[in-house]
């Protein structure tokens, strides 16, 4: 798999094709902000293991620990296949784009040894133990301690929160302070977490949709061996926002966003659709999530070729969240009211207020794509030691 | 920005700036507030090729597509020059679609004659022009307002509707008998925008498919997208210095998040017009049914983007935006007329809405059809 070319990338394309003929009946379908119960995380889960096993997951990862050696243009064709068949990818999303990346670039040759693998499977899904309540858009401000003790190992004490999927995880990822007398981003240092580890608690954190998908994590006394911390003491910063940058070279961070067929559909379906204001304001719906959708593409084409987006690639998300609101209400307008508790548009139209916060709020993605794609002045930074 | 384009396209471009930056087009849109001639841009035009873009080598144009004029108009728009393109171009991509005569053609790919695309769906919303057959002409009635690019047009290519309501185009001599182009006032005074009376006009019938004798007004909504995104695009950056260089309370206004975010959602919205009309120039060759639906969500996006950037242009600039000195001004006056052309905004937005409810009607009847719009 790991020679490229346009005509090696339509024989992969092929392979792939004919797996998915003999594998589709095993994936869940593509949902967008759908919540998911036990059964249906076990399945999907699953489903992961089979992409893994077939090379399907971590494509341009290093073979040496479970990759395939691959190309950024094979893992976008992964991720266009099964979206044009309406087909989930990998459950874990947060370990496969984020975690595990970091872990190859940062972490020892042990630790790629003993994480990377399961990771990529499913059989150990991964949770970020990143912002705290006081620590939020100022990450750098977290409060978390991780106390050196004599043997090497450390004891952590803290308080995380908005920690999605921490309820199925074995580890998380955990950013915590080793040292308060240094500049708050010197001072950190970031760790694995065992999540059944004694003085891990997990409190499911209830939503605006009434289902609980993150939660809050309280560590108290928790024991660390030497070998958990990723990268150096003190280096927690830096592994952090390597971590935040692979975020962005996740493929489909567009493919959030209501589906338009969906909302052509509710249209279609009501007494409104003759009506030449609704027809109006479909348009205008529509054509923001076109424009989302070829965005997204153009995004996507740029990994394909091997590239890393810049921070623009980050309004893709904005538009993410604004048009499908635009999408959501509209079809709540012309199905009725009570489509605002019906499983599909209701439950977006309680999903997606949170999804602006997720990953960061909209204002630090607007800061950080001020400064750094139009060069903007910075907002003034006080540097501050940690309290 | 994440952009990927042929060396040819890119020459292309940076040709088009080197062109019109011989120009001073912007002092020229001001003036001609005043009533002074714009500079002429028509020959400027001729020379570069421009004309020519979208008509076949067998007729001495470059036999290029929908994507390199859409690349052209969008360097146009950056510098508010006004080339009377959107009129010829739609226009001509009509006439090369019907084969029609090749000295016409090769006339208006040398830049000899100018053409203009008389369609009621590409003027101001009123009663589609009547067409009825008489041997081999077409005869057209009616009138259209605010038509881009008509007066003093050589070339007229009018689309009206037969007894039949089926579409049908033709192609006349603007001094033809039945015509009479009235010139409107126009607040942004680059633009040449006129009102076309035809009655009993004889015109010689273009051979195009009925769904496809909309493609010139999909097309010019697309330029109109183009030029758009380049406008908007400039205002950005002119918003973009001066949020650098202007200090308030000590410190550039551009590190307040009061002006950061606006110019980041000026981006944003350019960005996201910007993938429409690259998505349009894309299908053009290939696919004009997924043509019309870019070209006219990339209309809608990109008036939007423009009615945006441009009063916030002048909002940045405090109180010197908004005098009759500064540039912020003529982008505006360009955002609140372009975006009224062509049909204007709202009816591109009912186009993309007519194309997608008639798919999810034809999916109802045929539940096997294969939808473009089931991804994603």
């Amino acid at each position: 798999m790991s020679s490229s070319g346009p005509e090696n990338l339509d024989a992969f394309r092929a392979q792939l094709r004919d797996w998915l003929d003999a594998n589709a009946e095993h994936a869940p379908r593509r949902q967008v902000l759908a919540p998911q119960d036990d059964a249906a995380v076990g399945r999907w889960r699953g489903w992961q293991a089979r992409l893994a096993d077939a090379g399907y997951a971590g494509i341009t990862w290093p073979g040496a620990y479970g990759g395939s050696d691959g190309t950024p243009a094979q893992r976008v064709a992964v991720e266009q296949e099964l979206t044009a068949r309406g087909l989930s990818g990998v459950f874990d999303f947060i370990g496969i784009e984020m975690v595990g990346p970091t872990i190859l670039v940062h972490g020892t040759e042990e630790q790629r040894d003993r994480y990377v693998h399961p990771l990529l499977r499913g059989d150990e899904t991964w949770c970020q133990l990143l912002s705290e309540p006081g620590a939020g858009s100022d990450l750098a401000a977290v409060q978390s301690r991780a106390r050196l003790q004599d043997d090497g190992s450390w004891v952590v004490n803290g308080q995380k929160v908005w920690t999605s999927f921490a309820q199925h995880a074995a580890f998380g990822i955990l950013l915590a302070r080793t040292d308060t007398e240094v500049a708050k981003h010197k001072g950190l240092s970031m760790f694995v977490v065992p999540m059944d580890a004694e003085g891990v608690t997990i409190r499911p954190l209830r939503q605006i949709t009434g289902d609980a998908e993150f939660n809050e994590v309280f560590l108290d006394d928790v024991r660390l061996a030497r070998d958990s911390i990723i990268g150096a003491p003190g280096e927690g910063w830096r592994v952090a926002l390597t971590m935040l940058g692979f975020e962005r070279v996740g493929v489909g961070s567009g493919l959030h966003a209501t589906p338009l067929d969906r909302l052509v559909a509710a249209v279609h379906a009501s007494e409104d659709r003759d009506d030449a204001g609704v027809r109006v304001r479909l348009g205008q719906v529509a054509s923001e999530l076109l424009a989302l959708r070829h965005t997204s593409e153009r995004v996507v084409e740029e990994i394909a070729e091997g590239h890393v987006p810049g921070p623009e690639a980050g309004l893709i998300k904005i538009t993410s969240v604004t048009a499908s609101l635009a999408a959501c209400r509209l079809a709540v307008d012309v199905a009725g009211p009570e489509a605002l508790v019906d499983d599909e548009w209701g439950h977006q139209v309680s999903a997606l207020p949170g999804v602006r916060s997720a990953g960061g709020t909209e204002e630090i993605l607007r800061n950080l794509i001020g400064e750094r794609v139009l060069g903007l002045p910075p907002e003034p930074r006080v540097p501050t030691k940690a309290a | 920005m994440y952009l990927a384009l042929t060396d040819e396209q890119q020459f292309l471009i940076e040709a088009a700036q080197g062109t019109l930056a011989r120009h001073d087009t912007l002092e020229g849109a001001r003036s001609a507030l005043d009533g002074a001639p714009g500079p002429a841009l028509w020959q400027t035009a001729a020379e570069a090729g421009w004309t020519g873009l979208l008509i076949g080598e067998d007729a001495d144009g470059a036999g290029l597509g929908a994507y390199e004029a859409l690349l052209v108009v969008e360097q146009c728009g950056r510098v508010l020059a006004d080339a009377r393109l959107l009129g010829h171009l739609a226009a001509t991509a009509l006439l090369e679609q019907a084969g029609a005569d090749a000295t016409l053609r090769g006339a208006l790919a040398t830049g000899e004659r100018r053409a203009a695309l008389v369609d009621a769906a590409a003027g101001e919303r009123s009663a589609p022009v009547q067409a009825r057959r008489a041997g081999t002409q077409m005869v057209f009635d009616g009138r259209v307002r605010s038509v881009l690019d008509v007066p003093d047009a050589d070339v007229l290519v009018i689309v009206g509707r037969d007894a039949d309501g089926a579409c049908v185009a033709g192609v006349v001599d603007a001094d033809a008998d039945g015509i009479t182009v009235t010139a409107e006032r126009a607040y942004d005074a680059t633009r040449l925008v006129g009102t076309v009376r035809l009655e009993s006009v004889g015109a010689t019938a273009l051979a195009i498919p009925a769904d496809r004798t909309r493609d010139g007004a999909d097309l010019q909504r697309a330029l109109l997208a183009a030029e758009s995104v380049g406008a908007a695009d400039a205002c950005l950056e002119l918003s973009r210095s001066y949020a650098i260089d202007r200090f308030a309370f000590g410190r550039a206004i551009g590190s307040y998040q009061a002006i950061k975010h606006k110019l980041v959602e000026m981006l944003r919205r350019i960005e996201g017009a910007r993938s429409l009309v690259v998505h349009a120039g894309r299908t053009w060759d290939d696919d004009r049914a997924a043509f019309a639906l870019a070209a006219n969500a990339a209309r809608v996006v990109a008036a939007d983007a423009l009615d945006y950037c441009a009063p916030e242009t002048i909002f940045v600039h405090g109180g010197v935006g908004a005098t009759w000195e500064h540039d912020a001004s003529l982008y505006y006056r360009r955002a609140e007329l372009a975006r009224r052309l062509a049909g204007g905004a709202t009816v591109a937005a009912a186009a993309v809405a007519a194309v997608l409810l008639d798919e999810a009607h034809l999916r109802t009847q045929r539940p096997d059809t294969v939808s473009a719009l089931s991804v994603g």
